[in-house]
């Protein structure tokens, strides 16, 4: 048995419901018992008593339908959030991969959010600078790097986002539905590029709608409904029981 | 340890790096821009305040200057500061960083530009046959210091619970306005009627403000009020920190 690098053990996230303190002072002043009583006691459930583990090497996938607690659980993967209840262990430096564009700034040029996101995400400046042409000739942007990103289109944004996060020299890459942009030639180059992590020994989580992506990458798969591990196993048989369910 | 401290020295290298590049993208224009705003300023108060209601001051426009500068850097820290998580927002819900890196480039660079106004209050100096003083040298790193603390804190303040109370900004924006008012810097801290003198003192920001004028205008640098901003800013450091400790690990909750 290969070493877990992650591990939830009975894991639990509720909130309290914030939208009575962000609709404001004013606000939460006004309807005061009310605002109270509802921080007290209405929570919000995520996760419910999940519990597994991503060994070093492994390829997971999450998959489930919209709000189900995917995100959640990439969040506590990530150490953003806490768990209310039970522990998460995570063993090795994470790499989030971004969605569209966040952590980019629209006035920078493509060389500039290349350094920005690099260092965001726990690279020094020296090794970011190291990495940069290797970082741009994947992303296959050369003609555009020097130009402020505002002028990308959204699949030159998920090149460039993919490309930073593909020569960070992850431990643990989390992957939150990102693929769907971006065109075939392109897609086809990140799961590639996955596969080639793969091989070389590290850590994926995939959270994907797309079962073919899943399927082919994955070497487990979890399904998460309602907030709580439906299925957890053999990546065939949890998307037939998943695309049984849905239909 | 060491790579820890050289990721964070990079991390606000580059966010502040970002911050100025985009200020500064047109160059010399980016420059006019944040001496122009308070150097406007000054020119209200000149005319409200010398032209119109002739106060007995003399050099006013130099008086003005030499305190709307320093407190440009605070008021535009601490406004700012309300945004700061709120627009960082895709990435902090994704990414384990040092949050409290963000409102600290803020002040960093709100303090950049303060400095780069410097020669601004040093033309005025001349323009009043006056010159920049030798206690400079460690007077301006002294009050730099005490003044980065307190912003600081008080960004710190802001932007933590800003995120769960969305309408702080605008209290924010109130309350600096408010201690614009209190603290004495369109007017000497010897007008004030003498049975409100005592309450000089208890805005924090007063000491600090006052030893800035002094320092531009006179050279001098009062051991007293350098130890009672001192000691106010560590207060809101602190103040500011233990606010943030305590919420930080919620933030990515709530946004």
């Amino acid at each position: 048995m290969k070493e877990p690098v992650i591990i939830f053990n009975d894991v639990s996230k509720s909130y309290p419901l914030y939208h009575h303190l962000t609709g404001g002072i004013k606000n939460f002043l006004f309807h005061l018992p009310r605002g109270i009583n509802s921080l007290k006691n209405s929570r919000f459930e995520a996760l419910r008593d999940i519990s597994f583990e991503v060994c070093r090497g492994e390829t997971f996938g999450i998959i489930g339908r919209n709000g189900a607690g995917k995100s959640t659980t990439l969040g506590l993967i990530a150490g953003v959030l806490k768990p209310s209840k039970g522990r998460v262990i995570v063993k090795g430096r994470i790499s989030p991969l971004l969605e569209l564009g966040a952590g980019f700034h629209h006035e920078l040029t493509g060389k500039e959010n290349i350094m920005l996101n690099g260092v965001l995400m726990g690279l020094t400046r020296a090794e970011v600078s190291r990495k940069m042409n290797e970082i741009i000739e994947f992303s296959e942007l050369r003609d555009f790097v020097d130009q402020p990103i505002r002028t990308y289109s959204s699949g030159m944004l998920a090149r460039l986002g993919f490309s930073i996060v593909a020569h960070l020299e992850p431990e643990i890459l989390l992957i939150d539905e990102i693929l769907a942009v971006g065109d075939m030639g392109f897609q086809k180059k990140c799961i590639d590029k996955m596969m080639g992590f793969k091989k070389s020994g590290v850590t994926m989580v995939f959270v994907s709608h797309s079962m073919e992506d899943i399927g082919r990458i994955c070497d487990r798969v979890m399904w998460i409904e309602n907030h709580t591990a439906r299925m957890l196993g053999e990546p065939k048989a949890v998307i037939a029981g998943y695309t049984g369910n849905s239909q | 340890m060491n790579l820890k401290i050289q990721h964070y020295i990079d991390l606000i290298t580059v966010l502040t790096q970002k911050e100025i590049k985009v200020r500064y993208k047109n160059s010399f224009l980016g420059y006019l821009w944040s001496i122009g705003h308070p150097l406007a300023f000054a020119m209200v108060f000149f005319i409200a305040f010398k032209v119109v209601m002739r106060i007995q001051i003399e050099d006013y426009a130099l008086f003005l200057i030499a305190g709307l500068f320093p407190w440009q850097w605070f008021s535009n820290s601490v406004n700012a500061a309300s945004m700061v998580f709120l627009g960082n927002a895709s990435i902090i819900k994704k990414v384990n960083f040092p949050r409290n890196l963000i409102p600290f480039t803020q002040v960093l660079q709100d303090m950049i530009h303060f400095i780069l106004a410097i020669p601004v209050i040093v033309l005025f100096l001349f323009i009043y046959h006056k010159s920049p003083s030798l206690s400079w040298v460690y007077g301006i790193p002294a009050l730099l210091a005490i003044q980065f603390l307190m912003t600081y804190g008080f960004c710190l303040t802001v932007s933590s619970t800003n995120l769960f109370f969305r309408d702080l900004e605008r209290l924010a924006v109130i309350f600096t306005t408010l201690m614009f008012y209190f603290t004495p810097i369109i007017y000497p801290e010897s007008m004030i009627p003498e049975r409100y003198k005592y309450l000089v003192n208890i805005n924090p920001l007063t000491p600090l403000m006052v030893s800035w004028r002094n320092l531009f205008l006179n050279g001098i640098l009062d051991p007293l009020s350098l130890i009672i901003s001192l000691t106010y800013s560590i207060f809101a450091f602190m103040i500011g920190y233990l606010i943030y400790r305590r919420l930080s690990w919620k933030f990515a909750e709530v946004l």
